[in-house]
Protein backbone atom coordinates (compact mmCIF):
# COMPACT_ATOMS: atom_id res chain seq x y z
CA UNK A 1 0.00 0.00 0.00
CA UNK A 2 2.73 2.49 1.06
CA UNK A 3 4.23 1.58 -2.45
CA UNK A 4 1.42 3.03 -4.04
CA UNK A 5 0.94 6.55 -2.11
CA UNK A 6 5.07 6.64 -3.19
CA UNK A 7 4.07 6.53 -6.84
CA UNK A 8 1.53 8.95 -6.33
CA UNK A 9 3.42 11.33 -4.07
CA UNK A 10 6.20 11.11 -6.59
CA UNK A 11 4.67 11.89 -9.57
CA UNK A 12 3.45 15.13 -8.36
CA UNK A 13 6.85 16.15 -6.56
CA UNK A 14 8.36 15.78 -9.95
CA UNK A 15 5.28 17.79 -11.42
CA UNK A 16 5.64 20.17 -9.03
CA UNK A 17 9.70 20.99 -8.70
CA UNK A 18 8.89 21.68 -12.42
CA UNK A 19 6.48 24.18 -11.94
CA UNK A 20 8.38 25.59 -9.32
CA UNK A 21 11.79 25.96 -11.77
CA UNK A 22 8.80 27.73 -13.90
CA UNK A 23 7.43 30.16 -11.24
CA UNK A 24 11.57 31.15 -10.15
CA UNK A 25 12.38 31.26 -13.54
CA UNK A 26 8.89 34.20 -14.25
CA UNK A 27 9.94 35.97 -11.17
CA UNK A 28 13.23 36.35 -12.71
CA UNK A 29 11.87 37.56 -15.58
CA UNK A 30 9.64 39.97 -13.70
CA UNK A 31 12.55 41.75 -11.95
CA UNK A 32 14.24 42.21 -15.65
CA UNK A 33 11.78 43.16 -17.30
CA UNK A 34 11.09 45.61 -14.26
CA UNK A 35 14.38 47.05 -14.58
CA UNK A 36 14.22 47.43 -18.47
CA UNK A 37 11.89 49.50 -17.85
CA UNK A 38 13.92 52.21 -15.57
CA UNK B 1 35.38 17.56 -60.27
CA UNK B 2 32.97 15.18 -59.39
CA UNK B 3 31.38 14.32 -56.45
CA UNK B 4 33.40 10.89 -54.99
CA UNK B 5 36.09 12.56 -56.96
CA UNK B 6 36.10 15.06 -54.20
CA UNK B 7 35.45 12.58 -51.94
CA UNK B 8 38.21 10.61 -52.69
CA UNK B 9 40.67 13.69 -52.92
CA UNK B 10 39.63 14.75 -49.24
CA UNK B 11 39.85 10.97 -48.09
CA UNK B 12 43.64 10.62 -49.22
CA UNK B 13 44.79 13.89 -47.94
CA UNK B 14 43.24 13.30 -44.28
CA UNK B 15 44.73 9.48 -44.34
CA UNK B 16 48.45 11.14 -45.66
CA UNK B 17 48.30 13.65 -42.89
CA UNK B 18 47.44 11.79 -39.78
CA UNK B 19 49.91 9.31 -41.51
CA UNK B 20 52.42 11.97 -41.29
CA UNK B 21 52.08 13.25 -37.84
CA UNK B 22 51.88 9.81 -36.38
CA UNK B 23 51.64 11.03 -32.80
CA UNK B 24 47.90 11.17 -33.11
CA UNK B 25 47.48 7.89 -34.34
CA UNK B 26 50.34 6.44 -31.73
CA UNK B 27 48.26 8.34 -29.04
CA UNK B 28 45.03 6.52 -29.45
CA UNK B 29 46.32 2.85 -30.45
CA UNK B 30 48.32 3.21 -27.31
CA UNK B 31 44.83 4.58 -25.74
CA UNK B 32 42.91 1.41 -27.31
CA UNK B 33 45.51 -0.74 -26.23
CA UNK B 34 45.14 0.19 -22.75
CA UNK B 35 41.24 -0.12 -22.35
CA UNK B 36 41.71 -3.84 -23.31
CA UNK B 37 44.40 -4.37 -20.72
CA UNK B 38 42.11 -2.34 -17.70
CA UNK B 39 39.35 -4.40 -19.05
CA UNK B 40 40.86 -7.66 -18.80
CA UNK B 41 41.83 -6.53 -14.90
CA UNK B 42 38.44 -5.83 -13.94
CA UNK B 43 36.68 -8.97 -15.58
CA UNK B 44 38.36 -12.41 -15.14
CA UNK B 45 36.14 -14.69 -16.39
CA UNK B 46 36.10 -18.37 -16.95
CA UNK B 47 36.22 -19.37 -20.27
CA UNK B 48 32.47 -20.29 -20.30
CA UNK B 49 31.66 -16.87 -18.87
CA UNK B 50 33.65 -14.71 -21.29
CA UNK B 51 32.34 -16.11 -24.67
CA UNK B 52 28.54 -14.39 -22.85
CA UNK B 53 29.95 -11.47 -21.62
CA UNK B 54 33.05 -10.96 -24.03
CA UNK B 55 30.42 -9.07 -26.71
CA UNK B 56 29.48 -6.40 -24.79
CA UNK B 57 33.34 -6.05 -23.49
CA UNK B 58 34.54 -5.46 -26.89
CA UNK B 59 32.16 -3.08 -28.00
CA UNK B 60 32.27 -1.09 -24.78
CA UNK B 61 36.10 -0.71 -25.50
CA UNK B 62 35.48 -0.01 -29.73
CA UNK B 63 32.72 2.38 -28.54
CA UNK B 64 35.61 4.21 -26.15
CA UNK B 65 37.89 4.24 -28.84
CA UNK B 66 35.73 5.60 -31.76
CA UNK B 67 34.85 8.33 -29.47
CA UNK B 68 38.62 9.58 -29.53
CA UNK B 69 39.04 9.09 -32.79
CA UNK B 70 35.79 11.23 -33.68
CA UNK B 71 36.43 14.11 -31.25
CA UNK B 72 39.41 15.30 -33.60
CA UNK B 73 37.50 14.83 -36.55
CA UNK B 74 37.00 18.29 -37.43
CA UNK B 75 39.75 19.74 -35.35
CA UNK B 76 42.02 20.19 -38.31
CA UNK B 77 39.07 22.03 -40.26
CA UNK B 78 38.22 24.32 -37.49
CA UNK B 79 42.29 25.52 -37.02
CA UNK B 80 42.54 26.20 -40.17
CA UNK B 81 39.12 27.81 -41.25
CA UNK B 82 38.17 25.60 -43.96
CA UNK B 83 34.74 24.62 -43.27
CA UNK B 84 34.67 28.26 -44.27
CA UNK B 85 35.81 27.30 -47.45
CA UNK B 86 33.24 24.69 -47.92
CA UNK B 87 30.54 26.96 -47.46
CA UNK B 88 31.35 29.66 -49.92
CA UNK B 89 32.57 26.61 -52.31
CA UNK B 90 30.22 25.50 -54.90
CA UNK B 91 31.54 21.25 -53.98
CA UNK B 92 28.93 19.65 -52.66
CA UNK B 93 28.84 19.45 -48.39
CA UNK B 94 28.08 15.20 -48.57
CA UNK B 95 31.49 15.38 -50.38
CA UNK B 96 33.13 16.26 -47.65
CA UNK B 97 30.78 14.24 -44.76
CA UNK B 98 31.66 11.38 -46.72
CA UNK B 99 35.50 11.71 -47.07
CA UNK B 100 35.41 12.09 -42.96
CA UNK B 101 33.31 9.48 -42.07
CA UNK B 102 35.06 6.86 -44.48
CA UNK B 103 38.03 8.52 -43.16
CA UNK B 104 37.13 7.48 -39.54
CA UNK B 105 35.81 4.21 -40.20
CA UNK B 106 39.17 3.22 -41.58
CA UNK B 107 40.70 4.61 -38.32
CA UNK B 108 38.49 3.25 -36.12
CA UNK B 109 38.52 -0.26 -37.75
CA UNK B 110 42.40 -0.37 -37.44
CA UNK B 111 41.97 0.38 -34.17
CA UNK B 112 39.91 -2.69 -33.07
CA UNK B 113 41.86 -4.79 -35.46
CA UNK B 114 44.64 -4.30 -33.54
CA UNK B 115 42.41 -4.77 -30.10
CA UNK B 116 40.73 -7.71 -31.39
CA UNK B 117 43.80 -10.28 -30.91
CA UNK B 118 44.36 -8.66 -27.61
CA UNK B 119 41.21 -9.39 -26.28
CA UNK B 120 41.21 -12.96 -27.85
CA UNK B 121 44.23 -13.74 -25.99
CA UNK B 122 43.22 -12.19 -22.79
CA UNK B 123 39.42 -13.49 -22.80
CA UNK B 124 40.78 -16.67 -24.72
CA UNK B 125 38.23 -16.43 -27.20
CA UNK B 126 36.97 -19.26 -29.50
CA UNK B 127 33.65 -18.62 -31.15
CA UNK B 128 31.15 -21.89 -31.35
CA UNK B 129 29.10 -20.04 -34.03
CA UNK B 130 29.47 -19.03 -37.50
CA UNK B 131 32.71 -16.87 -37.40
CA UNK B 132 32.68 -15.13 -40.60
CA UNK B 133 29.52 -13.44 -39.58
CA UNK B 134 31.16 -11.44 -37.40
CA UNK B 135 33.37 -9.46 -39.42
CA UNK B 136 29.85 -7.87 -41.24
CA UNK B 137 28.88 -7.39 -37.31
CA UNK B 138 31.84 -5.41 -36.88
CA UNK B 139 31.44 -3.58 -40.34
CA UNK B 140 27.99 -2.49 -39.78
CA UNK B 141 28.21 -1.76 -36.30
CA UNK B 142 31.60 0.38 -36.58
CA UNK B 143 29.73 2.34 -39.24
CA UNK B 144 27.17 3.13 -37.32
CA UNK B 145 29.28 4.58 -34.93
CA UNK B 146 31.05 6.59 -36.85
CA UNK B 147 28.33 7.85 -39.27
CA UNK B 148 26.35 9.15 -36.55
CA UNK B 149 29.51 10.09 -35.20
CA UNK B 150 31.11 11.90 -37.56
CA UNK B 151 27.60 14.33 -37.89
CA UNK B 152 26.99 15.03 -34.19
CA UNK B 153 30.81 15.98 -34.10
CA UNK B 154 29.79 18.52 -36.63
CA UNK B 155 26.83 19.56 -34.66
CA UNK B 156 29.12 20.06 -31.25
CA UNK B 157 31.59 22.35 -33.00
CA UNK B 158 30.24 25.32 -31.42
CA UNK B 159 29.39 23.81 -28.10
CA UNK B 160 31.18 24.27 -24.60
CA UNK B 161 32.80 21.25 -23.76
CA UNK B 162 32.57 20.25 -26.73
CA UNK B 163 34.68 16.78 -26.12
CA UNK B 164 31.63 15.40 -23.76
CA UNK B 165 28.79 16.59 -25.90
CA UNK B 166 29.89 14.31 -28.74
CA UNK B 167 29.47 11.45 -26.87
CA UNK B 168 26.54 12.61 -24.90
CA UNK B 169 25.00 13.04 -28.07
CA UNK B 170 26.12 10.18 -29.67
CA UNK B 171 25.15 7.57 -26.76
CA UNK B 172 21.94 7.39 -26.73
CA UNK B 173 20.68 7.26 -29.78
CA UNK B 174 23.16 4.52 -30.75
CA UNK B 175 21.38 2.07 -28.35
CA UNK B 176 19.78 0.30 -30.90
CA UNK B 177 22.61 -0.05 -32.43
CA UNK B 178 25.01 -0.87 -29.51
CA UNK B 179 22.22 -3.50 -28.93
CA UNK B 180 22.54 -5.04 -32.43
CA UNK B 181 26.28 -5.22 -32.28
CA UNK B 182 26.27 -6.44 -28.76
CA UNK B 183 24.36 -9.25 -28.92
CA UNK B 184 25.19 -10.42 -32.25
CA UNK B 185 28.90 -10.77 -31.89
CA UNK B 186 27.44 -12.83 -28.45
CA UNK B 187 24.93 -15.32 -30.45
CA UNK B 188 28.01 -15.91 -32.71
CA UNK B 189 30.67 -16.48 -29.80
CA UNK B 190 28.09 -18.26 -27.88
CA UNK B 191 26.73 -20.19 -30.65
CA UNK B 192 23.02 -19.91 -29.23
CA UNK B 193 20.46 -18.07 -30.88
CA UNK B 194 20.85 -16.24 -34.54
CA UNK B 195 22.98 -13.36 -35.91
CA UNK B 196 20.68 -12.73 -38.21
CA UNK B 197 17.95 -10.42 -37.04
CA UNK B 198 20.38 -8.10 -35.21
CA UNK B 199 22.44 -7.86 -38.40
CA UNK B 200 19.21 -7.03 -40.28
CA UNK B 201 18.49 -4.36 -37.27
CA UNK B 202 22.22 -2.78 -37.80
CA UNK B 203 21.45 -2.87 -41.55
CA UNK B 204 18.04 -0.58 -41.12
CA UNK B 205 20.30 1.53 -38.31
CA UNK B 206 22.94 2.28 -40.80
CA UNK B 207 20.89 2.60 -44.20
CA UNK B 208 18.17 5.28 -41.79
CA UNK B 209 21.43 6.86 -40.42
CA UNK B 210 23.52 7.15 -43.45
CA UNK B 211 20.58 9.14 -45.21
CA UNK B 212 19.43 11.27 -42.40
CA UNK B 213 23.03 12.20 -42.08
CA UNK B 214 23.64 13.15 -45.98
CA UNK B 215 20.30 14.89 -46.30
CA UNK B 216 21.09 16.73 -43.40
CA UNK B 217 24.78 17.41 -43.01
CA UNK B 218 23.90 20.92 -45.02
CA UNK B 219 22.11 21.83 -42.54
CA UNK B 220 24.38 21.77 -40.19
CA UNK B 221 27.37 22.85 -42.27
CA UNK B 222 25.40 26.33 -42.83
CA UNK B 223 24.50 26.76 -39.46
CA UNK B 224 27.85 26.49 -38.26
CA UNK C 1 -5.81 33.99 -24.96
CA UNK C 2 -6.33 34.46 -20.81
CA UNK C 3 -9.73 33.18 -20.51
CA UNK C 4 -8.99 30.20 -22.30
CA UNK C 5 -6.22 29.82 -20.69
CA UNK C 6 -8.27 29.95 -17.40
CA UNK C 7 -10.60 27.66 -18.56
CA UNK C 8 -8.16 25.34 -19.53
CA UNK C 9 -6.88 25.06 -15.70
CA UNK C 10 -10.04 24.45 -14.25
CA UNK C 11 -10.76 21.60 -16.44
CA UNK C 12 -7.39 20.45 -15.62
CA UNK C 13 -7.57 20.62 -11.69
CA UNK C 14 -11.50 18.67 -12.30
CA UNK C 15 -10.34 16.43 -14.72
CA UNK C 16 -7.10 15.45 -12.25
CA UNK C 17 -9.47 15.10 -9.19
CA UNK C 18 -12.07 12.97 -10.64
CA UNK C 19 -9.07 11.16 -12.46
CA UNK C 20 -7.55 10.72 -9.09
CA UNK C 21 -10.76 9.54 -7.45
CA UNK C 22 -11.51 6.87 -10.27
CA UNK C 23 -7.86 5.56 -9.66
CA UNK C 24 -7.47 5.30 -6.25
CA UNK C 25 -11.47 4.30 -5.11
CA UNK C 26 -13.12 3.60 -7.79
CA UNK C 27 -11.56 1.75 -10.09
CA UNK C 28 -12.17 -2.61 -9.48
CA UNK C 29 -9.05 -4.00 -7.63
CA UNK C 30 -7.04 -5.99 -9.33
CA UNK C 31 -7.26 -9.60 -8.19
CA UNK C 32 -3.48 -10.52 -8.80
CA UNK C 33 -1.51 -7.19 -7.21
CA UNK C 34 -4.30 -5.39 -5.30
CA UNK C 35 -4.48 -1.90 -4.99
CA UNK C 36 -0.60 -1.34 -6.20
CA UNK C 37 -1.69 -1.73 -9.10
CA UNK C 38 -3.64 1.38 -9.08
CA UNK C 39 -0.15 3.06 -10.07
CA UNK C 40 -1.03 1.62 -13.49
CA UNK C 41 -3.21 4.25 -13.82
CA UNK C 42 -0.66 7.00 -13.78
CA UNK C 43 2.13 5.46 -15.17
CA UNK C 44 0.58 4.21 -18.12
CA UNK C 45 -1.02 7.42 -19.27
CA UNK C 46 2.35 9.29 -18.63
CA UNK C 47 4.16 7.55 -20.86
CA UNK C 48 1.83 8.12 -23.47
CA UNK C 49 1.28 11.89 -23.00
CA UNK C 50 5.02 11.70 -23.02
CA UNK C 51 5.52 10.33 -26.31
CA UNK C 52 2.63 12.53 -28.24
CA UNK C 53 4.75 15.18 -26.63
CA UNK C 54 7.58 14.27 -28.52
CA UNK C 55 5.63 13.66 -31.57
CA UNK C 56 4.80 17.14 -31.70
CA UNK C 57 8.33 18.02 -31.16
CA UNK C 58 9.05 16.21 -34.06
CA UNK C 59 6.66 17.65 -36.09
CA UNK C 60 7.61 21.07 -34.43
CA UNK C 61 11.39 20.35 -35.78
CA UNK C 62 10.68 19.55 -39.01
CA UNK C 63 8.12 22.95 -39.64
CA UNK C 64 10.86 24.87 -37.90
CA UNK C 65 13.38 23.54 -40.56
CA UNK C 66 11.48 23.94 -43.53
CA UNK C 67 10.28 27.42 -42.33
CA UNK C 68 12.19 28.47 -39.59
CA UNK C 69 9.06 30.27 -37.75
CA UNK C 70 10.69 30.83 -34.04
CA UNK C 71 7.46 29.70 -33.05
CA UNK C 72 8.12 26.23 -34.58
CA UNK C 73 11.17 26.23 -32.37
CA UNK C 74 9.85 27.33 -29.34
CA UNK C 75 7.18 24.82 -29.44
CA UNK C 76 10.19 22.20 -29.89
CA UNK C 77 11.83 23.24 -26.92
CA UNK C 78 8.65 23.08 -24.82
CA UNK C 79 7.31 19.72 -25.49
CA UNK C 80 10.62 18.35 -25.15
CA UNK C 81 11.06 20.02 -21.71
CA UNK C 82 7.53 18.87 -20.57
CA UNK C 83 7.96 15.01 -22.45
CA UNK C 84 11.10 14.77 -20.32
CA UNK C 85 9.36 15.69 -16.85
CA UNK C 86 6.30 12.87 -18.07
CA UNK C 87 9.21 10.50 -19.16
CA UNK C 88 10.87 11.06 -14.98
CA UNK C 89 7.32 10.31 -13.76
CA UNK C 90 7.26 7.22 -15.69
CA UNK C 91 10.79 6.26 -15.09
CA UNK C 92 9.99 7.12 -11.09
CA UNK C 93 6.41 5.23 -11.12
CA UNK C 94 7.78 2.07 -13.09
CA UNK C 95 10.15 0.84 -10.08
CA UNK C 96 7.97 1.53 -7.52
CA UNK C 97 5.49 -0.55 -9.00
CA UNK C 98 7.76 -3.30 -10.33
CA UNK C 99 9.53 -3.55 -6.52
CA UNK C 100 6.69 -5.15 -4.50
CA UNK C 101 5.23 -6.93 -7.60
CA UNK C 102 8.24 -8.26 -8.61
CA UNK C 103 10.73 -7.83 -6.13
CA UNK C 104 13.13 -5.75 -8.08
CA UNK C 105 13.82 -2.45 -8.92
CA UNK C 106 14.13 -2.26 -12.22
CA UNK C 107 13.34 -4.69 -15.55
CA UNK C 108 13.77 -4.44 -19.28
CA UNK C 109 10.01 -4.13 -19.82
CA UNK C 110 9.41 -2.58 -23.17
CA UNK C 111 7.66 0.23 -22.15
CA UNK C 112 10.15 1.17 -19.70
CA UNK C 113 13.52 0.53 -20.96
CA UNK C 114 11.76 2.49 -24.51
CA UNK C 115 11.17 5.60 -22.04
CA UNK C 116 14.41 5.09 -20.37
CA UNK C 117 16.33 6.09 -23.95
CA UNK C 118 13.58 8.45 -24.93
CA UNK C 119 14.43 10.08 -21.80
CA UNK C 120 18.34 9.44 -22.76
CA UNK C 121 17.69 10.97 -26.46
CA UNK C 122 15.38 13.85 -25.09
CA UNK C 123 17.49 15.33 -22.41
CA UNK C 124 20.62 15.22 -25.11
CA UNK C 125 18.31 17.09 -26.64
CA UNK C 126 17.81 19.77 -24.12
CA UNK C 127 21.44 19.65 -23.06
CA UNK C 128 22.24 20.89 -26.83
CA UNK C 129 20.09 23.63 -26.63
CA UNK C 130 21.71 24.67 -23.37
CA UNK C 131 25.19 24.26 -24.20
CA UNK C 132 25.66 25.27 -27.88
CA UNK C 133 26.65 28.74 -28.38
CA UNK C 134 25.74 29.40 -31.84
CA UNK C 135 23.23 31.39 -33.30
CA UNK C 136 22.04 28.76 -34.90
CA UNK C 137 21.38 26.25 -32.34
CA UNK C 138 17.36 25.95 -33.17
CA UNK C 139 18.57 24.52 -36.56
CA UNK C 140 21.08 22.12 -34.83
CA UNK C 141 18.55 20.88 -32.29
CA UNK C 142 15.94 20.67 -34.63
CA UNK C 143 18.19 18.58 -36.78
CA UNK C 144 18.81 16.57 -33.55
CA UNK C 145 15.70 15.74 -33.07
CA UNK C 146 14.77 14.18 -36.06
CA UNK C 147 17.83 12.15 -35.58
CA UNK C 148 15.86 10.67 -32.11
CA UNK C 149 12.79 10.39 -33.65
CA UNK C 150 14.10 8.47 -36.76
CA UNK C 151 16.01 6.21 -34.03
CA UNK C 152 12.40 5.33 -32.22
CA UNK C 153 11.31 2.58 -34.22
CA UNK C 154 14.80 1.26 -33.96
CA UNK C 155 14.59 1.22 -30.41
CA UNK C 156 11.51 -0.53 -30.20
CA UNK C 157 12.35 -2.87 -32.08
CA UNK C 158 15.79 -3.71 -30.75
CA UNK C 159 14.01 -3.78 -27.39
CA UNK C 160 11.26 -5.88 -28.62
CA UNK C 161 13.74 -8.98 -29.80
CA UNK C 162 15.75 -8.58 -27.34
CA UNK C 163 12.76 -9.08 -24.72
CA UNK C 164 12.06 -12.27 -26.54
CA UNK C 165 15.60 -13.52 -25.88
CA UNK C 166 15.49 -12.61 -22.52
CA UNK C 167 11.73 -12.41 -21.29
CA UNK C 168 11.27 -10.33 -18.06
CA UNK C 169 8.42 -9.34 -16.13
CA UNK C 170 5.97 -7.10 -17.85
CA UNK C 171 5.14 -3.84 -15.97
CA UNK C 172 1.39 -3.55 -16.59
CA UNK C 173 -0.29 -6.89 -17.04
CA UNK C 174 0.32 -7.66 -20.50
CA UNK C 175 -3.16 -9.59 -21.14
CA UNK C 176 -6.38 -7.84 -21.90
CA UNK C 177 -7.76 -5.74 -19.71
CA UNK C 178 -11.25 -5.23 -17.87
CA UNK C 179 -13.18 -2.52 -19.66
CA UNK C 180 -13.71 -0.67 -16.15
CA UNK C 181 -10.10 0.30 -15.96
CA UNK C 182 -9.66 0.86 -19.85
CA UNK C 183 -12.18 3.77 -18.84
CA UNK C 184 -10.13 4.96 -15.80
CA UNK C 185 -7.01 4.50 -17.51
CA UNK C 186 -8.48 6.91 -20.60
CA UNK C 187 -9.98 9.50 -18.12
CA UNK C 188 -6.38 9.54 -16.12
CA UNK C 189 -4.78 10.13 -19.88
CA UNK C 190 -7.54 12.78 -20.71
CA UNK C 191 -6.30 14.48 -17.31
CA UNK C 192 -2.28 14.33 -17.84
CA UNK C 193 -3.00 15.67 -21.74
CA UNK C 194 -4.88 18.43 -20.16
CA UNK C 195 -2.24 19.15 -17.84
CA UNK C 196 0.35 18.89 -20.24
CA UNK C 197 -1.48 21.82 -22.71
CA UNK C 198 -1.81 23.68 -19.52
CA UNK C 199 1.99 23.26 -18.53
CA UNK C 200 3.20 23.93 -22.09
CA UNK C 201 1.38 26.61 -22.48
CA UNK C 202 2.45 28.34 -19.47
CA UNK C 203 6.51 27.39 -20.72
CA UNK C 204 5.72 28.65 -24.13
CA UNK C 205 4.73 32.12 -22.52
CA UNK C 206 7.56 32.06 -20.34
CA UNK C 207 9.67 31.23 -23.32
CA UNK C 208 8.40 34.29 -25.67
CA UNK C 209 8.85 36.52 -22.56
CA UNK C 210 12.61 35.73 -22.16
CA UNK C 211 13.49 35.55 -25.62
CA UNK C 212 12.36 39.36 -25.90
CA UNK C 213 13.77 40.46 -22.72
CA UNK C 214 17.11 38.70 -23.53
CA UNK C 215 16.73 40.69 -27.61
CA UNK C 216 15.97 44.00 -25.46
CA UNK C 217 18.92 43.70 -23.07
CA UNK C 218 20.73 42.86 -26.26
CA UNK C 219 19.95 45.86 -27.68
CA UNK C 220 20.26 48.15 -24.47
CA UNK C 221 23.92 47.11 -23.95
CA UNK C 222 24.23 47.81 -27.66
CA UNK C 223 23.48 51.54 -26.99
CA UNK C 224 25.54 51.62 -24.12
CA UNK C 225 28.83 50.57 -25.95
CA UNK C 226 27.74 53.22 -28.53
CA UNK C 227 27.54 56.10 -26.38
Amino acid sequence: MNYLYAAYVATWVIHGTYLAILVRKYSKIRRETESLKK
Amino acid sequence: MSFFGITRATLTKDVRLEWRSKDAINAMLFFSLLVVVIFSFSFDPTAEESRRIAGGLVWVAFLFAAIVALNQTWARELRNQVLDAYRVSPAPANALFLAKAFGNFIFVTVLEALMTPLFIVFYKLRALGPTWELLPIAALGTWALVVNGTFFAAISLRTRSREIMLPLLLFPISIPALLGMVNATTAILTGEGSARFWIALLVAYDVVFTIACLLLFETVLEAE
Amino acid sequence: MKRGFSILAIVTALLLSFALYEALIAAPTERTMGDVQRIFYYHVPSAWTAFVLFLINFVASVVFLIRRDTKADILALVTAEVGVVFCTVVLATGPIWARPVWGIWWTWDLRLTLTLVLWLIYVSYLVLRRFSASSQTPVLAAVLAIFGALDVPLVYFSIWFFRTQHPSPVIGGGGSLDPRMAHVLLINWAAFLCLAWLVCWTRYRLEVVEREVEEAQALESLLEDSR
